[in-house]
């Protein structure tokens, strides 16, 4: 059902962009019908793979990474009083500085190859993760605190091993929904980073696929890598939402049942 | 709805009734409480409640009198409020001999049945105690839900997978916070013939506004009411629990206790 939605709200925008080019009978440089795009789509198909493959092992070393580097941050923040004292500021102001501007720097300092992509991925991810899953750890029912703090009293393990085992048992699972939030706002956002950093300089991937046949009015190569992008970006949105569906299946059923 | 399941409470019966391992069946423990006051309203004061050993005594009284409250302290989930005390007939501090179970089941949502009894161990990081798991899911007569989660499960198994939880701890101390009162009142009365066996030999604090259950389960019986709250005598009402209400003592004890809460509320009002 979804997917027919989907597949008939599709067919219905591929049908206006048709009629709009049919009707104003724009020139192919400035906007190329539907039909143009899927041939360019398919004359060029091993350069737009090419180029899609540099850009997905971008988006997906960035997220894996950015998700990783996120939740270790969260757990030290949340953990660790003087951590949140004195490095989250720092965090929040790391924000508000735009990843536009640092990516030249990026490309300066790490090259032509992925990694500045990776690290622009990295970065733009690195944030909604950390918050998210921060936000569940600290979100904790205090009655469950209060349980395990007196389910751990007659415990003859030591202070360390007991905090661990509390973040383990209790904290980390409680906080999943909110960690799994915070990868779907990551997987819908990666692809920003990977494609600003092929802008500023890349010798392969979408973005610098674009930008070239952007310089050289091939309007219709732009679509089709346009079109690919997207299509990516939105499997992998779907991927990951479906793998943290899987991953936390006491979540669907969760809120609908009663006392009876 | 409750899943019909006649087996469990004999598979309770034909099991030795109660497991403890702290070796230390009674263990006596008396609260005096000073005052204790919230947002400059004074709740609770000049108050002495004891827990009888190997005996449950229930606190009843209307929603918002400071029973939980009391609870609470003893838990140490509220700090000890100033000149007040806790001391036990052994001596040694309540630390580490304390369960508690809330009106809510506290379940892990992620987790089966059996890990949710093994919680306890976990955190302490000990090896699991399996076969008393099993055991105990047993007694709640929960076998053929072991491995399922507790959204599953109805909320009078919910609570019974609590119950069976609170159990596994072994403590001689239990503290209960209004264990059954989300229940249906059928699920309730069978959850109550439960808890009498499972509990019998620990010294259980039992939170209550039922009066029919304060009758049903308790050693002895304080009625909480007034502000701020006083302790009624100790009503000790006789046969052994679990009570039938169909006794004749039993509605005498009932209609009086009845007659004194609302005696109290009125007063208030």
């Amino acid at each position: 059902m979804r997917l027919l939605r989907a597949g008939i709200t599709l067919a219905g925008f591929l049908l206006i962009w048709g009629l709009i080019t049919a009707i104003l009978g724009l020139p192919k440089f400035l906007l190329p019908s539907p039909l143009i795009v899927a041939e360019a789509l398919l004359t060029h198909a091993s350069l737009i793979a090419d180029n899609a493959m540099t850009t997905a092992i971008e988006i997906l070393v960035g997220l894996i990474l950015g998700v990783l580097f996120g939740m270790v941050s969260a757990l030290l923040i949340s953990a660790y009083r003087p951590v949140k004292q004195w490095v989250f500021p720092l965090l929040i102001a790391s924000q508000a500085i735009p990843v536009f501007a640092i990516a030249p720097l990026l490309v300066l300092w790490l090259g032509y190859g992925m990694a500045p992509k990776i690290v622009m991925s990295l970065l733009i991810i690195y944030f909604p993760v950390t918050v998210g899953f921060l936000d569940g750890l600290n979100r904790t029912e205090p009655v469950w605190l209060n349980l395990a703090g007196l389910l751990q009293q007659s415990g003859r393990t030591g202070r360390f091993r007991k905090l661990v085992n509390l973040y383990l048992y209790i904290k980390i699972p409680f906080a999943l929904p909110s960690l799994a939030s915070g990868i779907r706002v990551a997987a819908a956002i990666a692809p920003i980073g990977a494609v600003v950093g092929e802008w500023v300089g890349a010798s392969s991937g979408l973005g610098y696929l674009m930008l070239h046949a952007n310089a050289r009015v091939q309007t219709d190569l732009m679509f089709a890598s346009l079109l690919v992008l997207t299509a990516m970006a939105l499997l992998i949105y779907y991927l990951i939402d479906a793998l943290l569906l899987r991953a936390l299946p006491w979540l669907s059923t969760h809120n609908n049942n009663t006392t009876q | 709805m409750e899943p019909d399941n006649p087996t469990y409470s004999d598979a309770a019966e034909s099991m030795p009734d109660v497991l403890h391992d702290q070796g230390e069946a009674g263990i006596g423990v008396d609260l005096s409480l000073d005052e204790l006051v919230f947002d400059g309203d004074t709740i609770l004061s000049d108050l002495n409640l004891e827990l009888e050993p190997g005996k449950i005594t229930c606190l009843l009284g209307p929603s918002g009198v400071g029973k939980s409250s009391i609870l609470k302290i003893l838990a140490g989930f509220i700090p000890l409020p100033g000149n007040s005390r806790v001391t036990t007939s052994d001596g040694k501090s309540l630390e580490g001999r304390l369960s508690y179970m809330d009106q809510k089941d506290l379940l892990l949502p992620w987790a089966s049945v059996f890990d949710n009894l093994l919680i306890g161990n976990r955190l302490r990081g000990e090896i699991p105690y399996r076969v008393r798991a099993d055991r105990l899911i047993k007694q709640v007569g929960l076998e053929k839900w072991r491995d399922s989660r507790p959204d599953t499960l109805s909320g009078g198994m919910r609570q019974r997978v609590a119950l069976a939880r609170t159990l596994m701890e072994g403590s001689s101390i239990l503290l209960m916070d209004e264990p059954f009162s989300a229940l249906d009142a059928i699920t309730k009365f069978r959850l109550q013939g439960l808890a009498a066996r499972l509990l019998t030999e620990k010294t259980v604090l039992l939170i209550t506004h039922d009066p029919m259950e304060a009758l049903r389960l308790g050693d002895v019986i304080y009625v909480l009411a007034g502000h701020p709250a006083r302790l009624s005598e100790a009503i000790r009402p006789e046969k052994d629990i679990p009570r039938d209400p169909a006794d004749d003592a039993f509605s005498q004890h009932y209609s009086a206790i009845m007659t004194r809460l609302a005696g109290e509320t009125e007063d208030a009002s």
